[in-house]
């Protein structure tokens, strides 16, 4: 008994930073083995609270540097350069417009515990989201903390489908059909994923336990196949394929996919929701996956005969980390070096030869690189996930339960795929009731005229470059 | 007077300037131009939507020069900006009816 207590106190008395404020505590506590002992956990748990919080602030800076200014220089690259401003605008006002869905009642009902399907309104115009923690989602960080988190995904998830519809939306039409479908494609399918009660929460009283470390589902798989409806629906671009439509400035893309690399760190190891191990191996899977989906894209260049581009090794490196975050949490580098690969090869097949076959016109590869990427790192999740690196889910023995098919339960790649089902499932009905919606209030397609003056002049009165000035 | 319109390569401009700055040429105008002669440019992959860029960037010199002095002008424009490769370009030579100097209405050859 008395070496156990010295155990743990010398345990906590080299708790770093936690050690002078916990001697302070110790002090003025009432003399006693236990009241210094309670004193002593109280403070480093308040370390670890600021250690946690810290990363978390940061992480959500991170993951909205990748909307703005990353997702928006890496598509504004893309479209030509007339339609930069627009483009780039469409990311940017997502940030405004988001967020403000996300403080009525968005957070609400993505988050609140509701039915299956869709959160309620205990956190309306987000009461009762303060400093305390929310135990269900993150002990240890203020619940405002994960609420924001949270609200960065919120923001990147419709920017990604913008590079479907690029160069001839309307923009008031995208802003309504944003916000029609962040209610009935996001905030649900984030329910169902992350919020206490969702139908394919693993880990909050969900009926089918779906791996989603960081948004494969939830972002990827729910933004790509709504671009692909989008494609299809808003129909080519004037003057599609045969026109010259080259990237008018692949340098800008270029930067943008360094800031998406970057950002993403933020979006998968701050889904450990604490400066945990965890984290590290999400980050170090990231890392990994990202880098074989460049060579992987690259190798498949040269496989058909073409050069090593830039844009191919860019477009890879999104690939994989597409595909390695629904993983990046429950697998080791290698599996994530294998994803990341993978994504690369079969994303460059989606977009340079399933696309041409079909001819839609997924101006900016949303669908190519985060559908069909999203949909292989969740199926692959089921594959590759392991205790060995994320324990928290318990069996009935409560030990660490068996996670992906490498830790013996082949049953979770069929419920990975009932979650894209689901996920593609409500991306397609609810882009399609969006799109309608908006079409029929405001018109979501540019007059020709429009089209063919750009989206700077003709949405905002401005241009991008007056080189002139 | 003899006008003379040569297409170069971009790249020549500079060699082109200094040699005929070297003859006591002193006045021209240069254009960014495209286009192209029996060079058929090059071809250009982007996510595998394959582009034939035909039109490749040139540099436009003009220069008018008194009758007398066409020839030499035009033999060291051409030496200049000569790679020997396809594509360096071509020279064509109009006559000029008439050059005035805005300045002080100077007129034929005195205003060059």
């Amino acid at each position: 008994m008395t070496s156990n207590l010295t155990g743990r106190i010398a345990f906590l008395l080299t708790s770093g930073s936690a050690l002078l404020q916990a001697q302070q505590a110790a002090a003025q506590a009432p003399q006693g083995t236990d009241a210094k002992i309670a004193a002593l956990e109280a403070a480093v748990k308040s370390a670890q609270s600021a250690g946690d919080n810290a990363w978390m602030l940061v992480s959500a800076a991170l993951v909205l540097m990748m909307t703005g200014p990353g997702l928006a220089l890496f598509y504004g690259g893309l479209v030509r350069k007339k339609n930069i401003l627009g483009t780039m605008m469409q990311s940017f006002v997502l940030m405004a417009l988001v967020t403000v869905l996300w403080a009525i009642c968005g957070y609400s009902l993505a988050f609140g515990e509701g039915s299956f399907f869709l959160g309620d309104l205990r956190y309306l115009f987000l009461q009762n989201v303060g400093a305390a923690p929310n135990a269900d989602y993150a002990g240890t960080i203020p619940h405002q903390t994960f609420m924001v988190y949270q609200l960065m995904f919120a923001i990147i998830t419709p920017a990604l489908i913008t590079g479907a519809y690029a160069e001839r939306m309307r923009f008031s039409a995208m802003m309504l059909f944003t916000t029609l479908w962040m209610f009935l494609v996001y905030f649900p399918m984030a329910h169902m994923v992350w919020g206490k009660g969702g139908f394919l929460n693993a880990y909050l009283g969900g009926k089918i336990p779906c791996f989603d470390f960081a948004g494969g589902t939830v972002v990827h798989i729910t933004s790509g196949v709504s671009a692909l409806v989008c494609a299809i629906y808003m129909g080519k671009r004037a003057g599609y394929p045969s026109d010259q439509m080259k990237p008018h400035s692949l340098t800008l893309s270029f930067v943008g996919a360094c800031l998406l690399w970057v950002g993403w760190f933020g979006f998968n190891a701050g889904s450990a929701l604490g400066a945990s191990a965890l984290a590290t191996s999400a980050f170090v899977a990231t890392h990994f996956g990202a880098a074989a989906g460049a060579l992987g894209w690259m190798l498949a260049e040269r496989i058909q005969g073409h050069k090593m581009s830039a844009l191919g090794g860019i477009s890879g490196a999104v690939a994989g980390l597409v595909a390695i975050t629904p993983a990046s949490g429950f697998v080791k580098p290698f599996p994530a070096l294998f994803i990341g690969l993978a994504a690369g090869l079969v994303c460059y097949t989606i977009v340079v030869k399933v696309k041409q076959k079909f001819g839609y016109d997924d101006s900016l590869d949303a669908f190519g690189v985060h559908g069909i990427g999203g949909t292989l790192g969740a199926l692959l999740t089921g594959v590759f996930a392991t205790s060995a690196v994320n324990d928290a889910l318990k069996n009935a023995a409560g030990q660490p339960a068996a996670l992906g098919l490498i830790d013996g339960n082949g049953m979770q790649v069929v419920n990975q795929l009932i979650g894209c089902a689901i996920a593609a499932g409500l991306a397609i009905v609810g882009s399609l009731i969006a799109l309608k919606i908006s079409d029929a209030v405001l018109g979501v397609r540019l007059d020709s005229k429009e089209e063919q003056t750009g989206l700077d002049v003709s949405m905002h009165g401005e241009e991008g470059y007056n080189f002139e000035s | 007077m003899k006008k003379i319109e040569a297409i170069i390569q971009p790249f020549k401009l500079e060699e082109v300037k200094e040699a005929l700055k070297a003859i006591g040429i002193d006045g021209m105008t240069i254009t960014e131009v495209r286009g192209h002669g029996r060079q058929k440019g090059h071809k250009e992959v982007y996510r595998g939507q394959e582009y034939n860029v035909d039109l490749l960037p040139k540099v436009k010199v003009e220069l008018v020069v008194p009758s007398a002095r066409a020839e030499e002008v035009i033999k060291t424009l051409s030496g200049a900006a000569r790679t020997g490769n396809i594509g360096d370009g071509k020279i064509f030579v109009y006559d000029v009816a008439e050059a005035i100097r805005i300045r002080n209405e100077d007129r034929g050859e005195s205003a060059l």
